[in-house]
């Protein structure tokens, strides 16, 4: 094996001299004679086909850079997606910290040399568990979609029971990922949503509420926007049949939105993404899952849940893992599901975000979100042949429209959109066939009066 | 006086009682301590290894840094137009459906949230910062400085994931290239990115060959899975959510990896996978390998490589050349991308052609025209196994990276990788106390796990506790997954971004900490002494009467005896600083 002719920055050890100092060290005459244990009939006898390297930072930022260029982001075009990934204010205090060497390129030490990013995520915990009026919250897990999945199979191990009834306004990609994620055990069935309100229809739930149900989900706001006014009628009628309220809710909602913890949830899940967290493509989410301090549950938790202790010094916090004979590094397949890298920097970001809002804050973004959503909503209903189906219900952040009377379909619509520089709603036509020719709008507290009257009449100018 | 101006006192206090032949590391106190080689006419050498503190804040949980009415950010206001449209629609939410009570969050000015994360920052330690060689299966490497500036970019951050795919060509075509390198490095045809993580991957192939085999109608015949002792604990862990009843095999005590036999007698017609890591944690590379795939296939089932352990043998050898039918990378581990504490990560698989049509969806895809768009119609595939396409940041940085070192760099990242791992292991094994079993004599590839059994066996002192120590050096040592197989564990893994220096420091601090193990035992029972914060008292954890896992919870359990404590110390009598010892 030939020796590498240049000396790479990543790589200290390509200096000539030090390799051959280090193989003389070890008895090695050349680096081949440390791969002795690999049966020559399995190596690679060709060099990779790769592209050559790209040696400097010009070079590379050049080509990387290059191609997302090629990107026109949502800072370019004026955006109304939502649908799980939101544009909101990212504090520059939050990219700050996530920055911070110390939290990028540390992993998974031990509470001592670690101590930092034990109490930063503890603290984390801490302001989900205010914002969620629960004492209990796990470090992140992947995303929103495994928090709800998790929750949903922790549901099934408290009661013990198989069956799982889902709110039909959810993600079609979400529930995808909870069928496949809840079988073969777990059987799922849906609730369908009430057609002029958008809320669950609790009627066909009652219908499907037998003593062999392990939980109810709903999601608030649901998937199409609405505001579940009857949450509280739905989690009662769970706990009567013994089986648990799982509540997936959108957190940067939970200024102006009861915390399902208040009309008793047992379980409450959902992405941190909204809080302080960028697009990134979709990149950027986070789970959480939170519940009552009742080791019941508590001990169903397959995620890392990081507890406050004492240490030998007064005054001083020591923090560790509460409860970790639950978890597969304990157990491996006999642990709850598995626990392994996540999104804790995430965690450390929403963090950050919350101690940043405040309570005043975040009241302040939910009112933004409410008052800017309704307005877009009345400017998309004065349009012709634009209905907005559930327009007497209550949103936050997001609102369904349907074009099906302007004789557009969505993509059409968007398309002339872009050409205008603007990202209509998220096109629900493929998902919610039922729903018409529907698209799913998102106006945060970042889109303007001037953004959304833009829309409205790009939008009649599209549809005249 | 407060129980926080007390703090330094008593942590003086403690470690002076504490027998230690390093008093320059075991003290806060001044630097004389070393004095004696100091002379008016130089600064005396360092010491080696180096001495250390951590910062040390004593900062205080963020709630109690709140003041009422302080700010920390303000959004854009409500605009006129708006409010005399709409009014303020939250005010109209039905009573119990509208917030209450508003959540009891801190408050606090901007700087002051601030300085309190740029405190608890200085209180972890990060490849930036230390010889991160200690945390063995993590492939701690640098995550070039470069590559943060180009995911920073609003060109990535500010990509909405449902764009018109004309608007996100860049990240597209970015996303194909990245799968084409990745299977070019695993042999394999087909490349997923969108896994979150190295556990979700392995629950990405779990899943799929779930479905593979229920596309033959062998859903359940096929009910078991076989792993190692050896391979990650989520192989294991998904195998068993996905319903399979789990065969762990143990390694022959003289190979290090199970026998051949072993595996026959555990494979049957009811096998649906193999999954595996080679070389396993043990950095022990199954010569068998391809003989394992061969017994699996024979028998109708899959094989599945966790590749965690990858960063040895890019270029050098491949999942496919191997037989196997899945693999994973961590793109977190062997690509470079930053660990951010425990996540975001990014896991990639591939498959063979067979398997191609149960990979989630979407898939990117590129067109003839040139152009890359998103695939949803995959009928047979497993669907989503998390939001969207991937962690794209970690995309992006995965991407660069290899372009930064192509395929010549590429193999230097692994024979480095194996250099430094061969090397460091000679000299770990020059310490008293310390052996690496299984394989004896033989090469290892990209790391090992140690035992300290000889050293504990002579002076009481347990892996764990020489960990603990090593943070008083500034620096991690992570010893095994559970069971500890091997016992008294230390995994060590020096990927390629060490020096010589670097693994000739660290193994100087295992040396120093091995002897206080035999000289001053007490030193390393009582560690750490130099760290953020003094030794925990872990039986909070286990008891639901006093484990707390958020503030609102503590002040629950521990409220009034906290409030006790804070009116005797106002009151100027101490508090015992070793109350729950």
């Amino acid at each position: 094996m030939p020796e590498q002719p240049i000396v790479h920055p990543y790589i200290p050890n390509t200096i000539p001299e030090i390799r051959a100092e280090m193989l003389a060290a070890i008895g090695a005459t050349d680096i081949g004679d440390l791969y002795a244990e690999i049966p020559e009939r399995l190596r690679l006898r060709r060099p990779l086909d790769l592209p050559p390297a790209l040696r400097s930072e010009t070079e590379l930022v050049r080509e990387v850079g290059g191609l997302l260029e090629r990107n026109r982001s949502t800072r370019e075009l004026v955006s109304f997606l939502g649908a799980g990934c939101y544009e909101h204010q990212v504090p520059a205090v939050c990219d700050e910290i996530n920055g911070r060497a110390e939290f990028l390129t540390a992993y998974a030490g031990e509470p001592y040399e670690d101590h930092g990013r034990f109490q930063a995520l503890f603290e984390y915990c801490s302001m989900m568990g205010e914002l969620l009026d629960m004492e209990v919250v796990n470090v992140p897990v992947y995303d929103g979609f495994q928090a709800a999945a998790t929750a949903l199979r922790m549901a099934a191990r408290v009661t013990g029971r198989t069956r799982l009834l889902l709110t039909d306004a959810i993600g079609r990609d979400k529930r995808s990922k909870i069928a496949d994620y809840c079988a073969p055990d777990l059987v799922l069935e849906t609730v369908p949503f009430d057609q002029a309100s958008g809320e669950l229809d609790r009627g066909a739930l009652a219908a499907l509420l037998r003593d062999d149900v392990a939980a109810v989900y709903v999601e608030q706001p649901n998937h199409l926007g609405v505001v579940e006014t009857g949450l509280a009628e739905v989690v009662e009628a769970a706990h009567e049949v013994g089986a648990l309220a799982v509540v997936s809710v959108d957190p940067s909602t939970l200024g102006v939105l009861a915390p399902p913890a208040s009309v008793g949830a047992d379980i409450a899940c959902g992405d941190i993404q909204p809080l302080g967290i960028h697009q990134h493509f979709g990149g950027g989410h986070g789970g959480f899952i939170a519940s009552a301090d009742d080791p019941r549950i508590v001990m169903q938790y397959p995620s890392r849940l990081f507890g406050i202790a004492p240490t030998r010094v007064a005054g001083e916090y020591g923090f560790g893992d509460v409860a970790y004979e639950r978890t597969s590094f304990a157990l491996r397949e006999e642990g709850h599901e598995w626990v392994g890298t996540a999104a804790a920097l995430w965690g450390i970001t929403a963090g950050v975000y919350l101690a940043l809002m405040g309570p005043q804050g975040m009241r302040e973004l939910g009112e933004s979100e409410m008052a800017r959503t309704h307005y877009a909503m009345g400017r998309l209903a004065a349009l012709p042949g634009v209905r907005i189906p559930f327009e007497r219900s209550h949103h936050v952040q997001e609102f369904v429209a349907d074009f099906t009377g302007t004789g557009r379909t969505v993509a059409d619509v968007n398309r002339a959109l872009l050409e205008r520089g603007i990202l209509g709603g998220a096109d629900l036509s493929g998902q919610f066939p039922g729903l018409g020719q529907a698209a799913l709008y998102a106006a945060t507290e970042v889109r303007t009066q001037a953004d959304i009257d833009r829309l409205a009449v790009a939008l009649g100018e599209v549809l005249a | 006086m407060t129980a926080a101006d007390e703090a330094p006192a008593t942590v003086g206090g403690s470690a002076a009682s504490v027998p230690s032949a390093r008093p320059h590391v075991s003290h806060r106190g001044p630097a004389e301590a070393v004095a004696g080689t100091s002379s008016p006419h130089a600064i005396a050498p360092k010491p080696f290894p180096r001495r250390f503190h951590q910062a040390s804040w004593d900062e205080p949980v963020i709630f109690e840094l709140s003041t009422p009415g302080a700010r920390g950010v303000l959004l854009p206001p409500i605009e006129p137009g708006i409010r005399e449209a709409v009014g303020n629609p939250a005010a109209d939410l039905p009573a119990g459906v509208g917030r209450a009570r508003p959540p009891q969050l801190p408050e606090l000015a901007q700087l002051h949230v601030l300085r309190h994360y740029d405190r608890l920052s200085q209180e972890n330690l990060g490849v930036d910062l230390n010889i991160d060689v200690g945390q063995g299966t993590c492939t701690m490497k640098y995550s070039p400085k470069v590559n943060e500036g180009l995911v920073r970019s609003h060109k990535l951050a500010e990509l909405h994931p449902l764009q018109d795919e004309s608007t996100v060509q860049g990240i597209l075509e970015l996303m194909w290239r990245l799968e084409r390198f990745l299977a070019e490095i695993s042999g394999m045809d087909r490349v997923t990115l969108q896994p979150a993580a190295g556990s979700q991957a392995i629950w990405t192939n779990v899943a799929m060959i779930r479905a593979y085999h229920a596309s033959r109608g062998e859903a359940a015949a096929r009910d078991e899975v076989v792993t190692t002792i050896f391979s990650h604990p989520s192989n294991a862990a998904a195998a068993k959510v996905a319903g399979y009843r789990v065969i762990t095999l143990y390694p022959d005590p003289e190979t290090g990896h199970p026998s051949l036999d072993a595996l026959r007698a555990a494979v049957a017609e009811r096998t649906a996978a193999l999954l595996v890591t080679n070389p396993e944690d043990t950095g022990i590379f199954n010569p068998e390998v391809d003989a394992f795939v061969r017994v699996v296939h024979e028998a109708g089932g899959l094989a599945a490589y966790d590749q965690a352990n990858a960063n040895g043998i890019l270029g050098i050898t491949r999942a496919r050349d191997a037989g196997f039918d899945l693999c994973h990378f961590n793109l977190h581990k062997t690509f470079s991308t930053p660990h951010g504490s425990g996540g975001p990560a990014a896991g990639a698989c591939g498959v063979t052609g067979e398997l191609g049509p149960f990979l989630p969806a979407p898939t990117v895809e590129r067109a003839a025209d040139g152009t890359f768009a998103l695939d949803h119609d995959r009928p047979q595939s497993i669907g989503s196994v998390r939001p969207w396409y991937g962690v794209a940041p970690n995309l992006v940085r995965a991407y660069a990276w290899i372009r930064s070192l192509g395929p010549d760099g590429l193999r230097a990242v692994s024979e480095t990788a194996v250099l430094n791992n061969n090397y460091l292991l000679a000299k770990v094994l020059e310490i008293d106390g310390a052996s690496a079993p299984y394989a004896a004599g033989k090469r290892r590839i990209e790391q090992v796990r140690y035992s300290w059994e000889t050293l504990a066996e002579a002076t009481g002192v347990h892996s764990e506790e020489l960990g603990v120590r090593m943070a008083d050096f500034g620096t991690h040592y992570w010893t095994s997954h559970h069971p500890f197989v091997v016992p008294e564990p230390m995994t060590l893994e020096p990927t390629e971004s060490y020096s010589k220096a670097d693994l000739d420091e660290f193994a100087a601090m295992l040396r120093e900490v091995a002897r206080e193990a035999r000289e001053t035992p007490e030193t390393v029972h009582s560690a750490p002494h130099a760290s953020t914060i003094h030794r925990i008292d872990p039986s909070w954890f286990d008891d639901p009467e006093r484990w707390a896992v958020t503030w609102r919870a503590y002040l629950r359990k521990h409220g009034e005896r906290r409030a006790a404590e804070a009116g005797r110390a106002a009151a100027g009598v101490s508090a015992s600083h070793a109350a729950d010892a």
